[in-house]
């Protein structure tokens, strides 16, 4: 712990530099897995079309592993030793579970309150934007959660197509034997990883609509009561959740 | 690939001489992956299936050991490698504990629920009709939950599988010492060989526990969601 300390003091230029382009990396390409996955979820979603599609995107992309996409992308001609090579294998890593929830979520919505509030006169738009998306927060949020600890844990392994970031120090600490390089860098990627599953977290409970939440302890009293329902839907919620992997 | 090879430089993109050559490598790093992978989930369902004993057993467990499980799941790979080193150093004991350690979460979740699922019917008629507490576990419980346990193993497995790759990084030999051994000389051939492999090994995982899936519960397919 105190090589740690020190080191951090010693290098604190580089300390700064490397954290700041993990969160760079990492936040690019969150917000382009965001533009590519949610508009065509929620419209498939709305529709109803291409539901098999969403829900195997999940377990299609469980089966990538991390670094052999970081391999394939930085093979393809154009990516090579690069930023662009780990934000675009982070961004194909972080669409699954975005996608799958998104839909997911959507398409959990009550049926009959989007009857309902087609009965009042709303409009395709109208009841996605109104309707199912607030209905549909939490589990969309979920995904996101899921994709963003994936996309910061994989980050690190940015640092083997030189494209910086925390993985440095303990790609660099196995290379030159160095511990407190080694463990600064694992102890920084660690921290970062769980300050977003947590940040996120607080966001995903933030957009759970109030009327939603009494719904779900209502729920809970029953399920405490002896009857078992949504316990599908919570190994669902855990299924879709994606390891630190990287 | 013809197009990637045109795009490419002048070096042809894929040099087929090199795969013809190392076809006994490719065997024996399919191999270690597979054993590597083994181990992992092996030991991460044995530990799994007591932690979800416990927790059936006494309920208020299941928060702080998901919650452990859970924080355990959160860190990347790559970085509890780093964690463990000064401790075990660059050994398959530093990248076991921390493979068997992304299992458990998945594993306890799944486990847990499946015996969760046990109508309580049938296991009170299985207490009427004389069963221990033993054999209620091992012939009632258990069978019933086993569907839904697999469901957790191929998850379990699929990632695993991915993981294994990481552990190149440490000195491990397997599918991804290829993919580090690519990068470090810059040479294309032996990184795809090892992204595809592994990929393709994933893959095979994931049909292959999915035909167990259907074969331990021939009377129903796992509910769609458990999958």
């Amino acid at each position: 712990m105190n090589g740690v300390l020190e080191f951090i003091a010693d290098h604190r230029a580089e300390v700064v530099q490397h954290t700041w382009e993990h969160i760079q990396i990492a936040a690019i390409s969150l917000l382009l897995t965001l533009a590519v996955a949610l508009p065509p979820a929620l419209w498939l979603a709305h529709t109803g079309r291409g539901g098999f599609l969403a829900i195997n995107a999940s377990n299609i992309g469980r089966a990538l592993p991390s670094l052999a996409i970081i391999a394939v992308v930085f093979s393809l001609p154009g990516f090579g030793l690069s930023k662009s090579t780990v934000i675009f294998a982070l961004v194909l890593l972080g669409i699954p579970p975005v996608l799958t929830n998104a839909y997911v979520g959507v398409r959990a919505v009550d049926r009959d309150v989007v009857e309902a509030a087609r009965g009042m006169g709303m409009r395709g738009m109208e009841i996605l934007r109104g309707v199912e998306l607030p209905l549909a927060a939490p589990v969309i949020m979920a995904g996101v959660r899921t994709a963003a600890v994936q996309i910061v844990a994989t980050a690190t392994l940015g640092a083997l197509v030189a494209a910086g970031g925390l993985g440095v120090f303990i790609i660099d600490g196995i290379a030159l034997q160095d511990t407190a390089r080694l463990v600064t860098g694992a102890l920084l990627v660690a921290l970062l990883a769980i300050v977003i599953d947590l940040g996120f977290g607080a966001l995903e409970r933030a957009v759970t609509p109030t009327g939603l939440t009494v719904t779900q302890r209502g729920e809970q009293a029953a399920r405490r009561g002896g009857a078992r329902r949504g316990r599908g839907d919570q190994v669902l919620a855990d299924q879709t959740r994606r390891s630190g992997a990287g | 690939m013809n197009l990637l090879a045109q795009a490419g430089s002048g070096q042809p993109f894929i040099d087929w001489s090199w795969i013809a050559d190392h076809t006994d490598d490719m065997t024996a790093r399919t191999v270690k992956h597979i054993i590597f992978t083994g181990i992992a989930v092996g030991l991460g369902f044995a530990i799994s299936l007591v932690l979800s004993l416990v927790i059936v057993r006494y309920r208020w467990t299941y928060g702080p050991i998901t919650g452990v499980a859970g924080l355990l799941y959160t860190i990347p790979s790559l970085a509890l490698f780093g964690l463990l080193i000064p401790i075990t150093g660059f050994t398959v004991t530093t990248a076991e504990i921390a493979l068997v350690s992304y299992t458990l979460l998945i594993l306890i979740r799944n486990t847990v629920a499946g015996l969760d699922g046990v109508p309580s019917d049938v296991r009170e008629a299985a207490v009427g009709m004389g069963f221990s507490p033993l054999q209620v576990l091992v012939k009632v419980d258990l069978p019933l939950a086993l569907p839904v346990i697999v469901a957790g193993l191929r998850v379990a497995t699929v990632t695993t599988i991915g993981l294994v790759t990481v552990t190149a990084l440490i000195g491990m030999e397997n599918l991804g010492t290829f993919i580090t051994d690519g990068l470090q000389r810059l040479f294309i051939t032996p990184v795809l060989v090892g992204a595809v492999l592994s990929i393709a090994l994933a893959v095979a995982a994931d049909i292959a526990l999915l035909g167990v899936q259907r074969l331990v519960a021939p009377w129903t397919r796992a509910p769609e969601e458990a999958r």
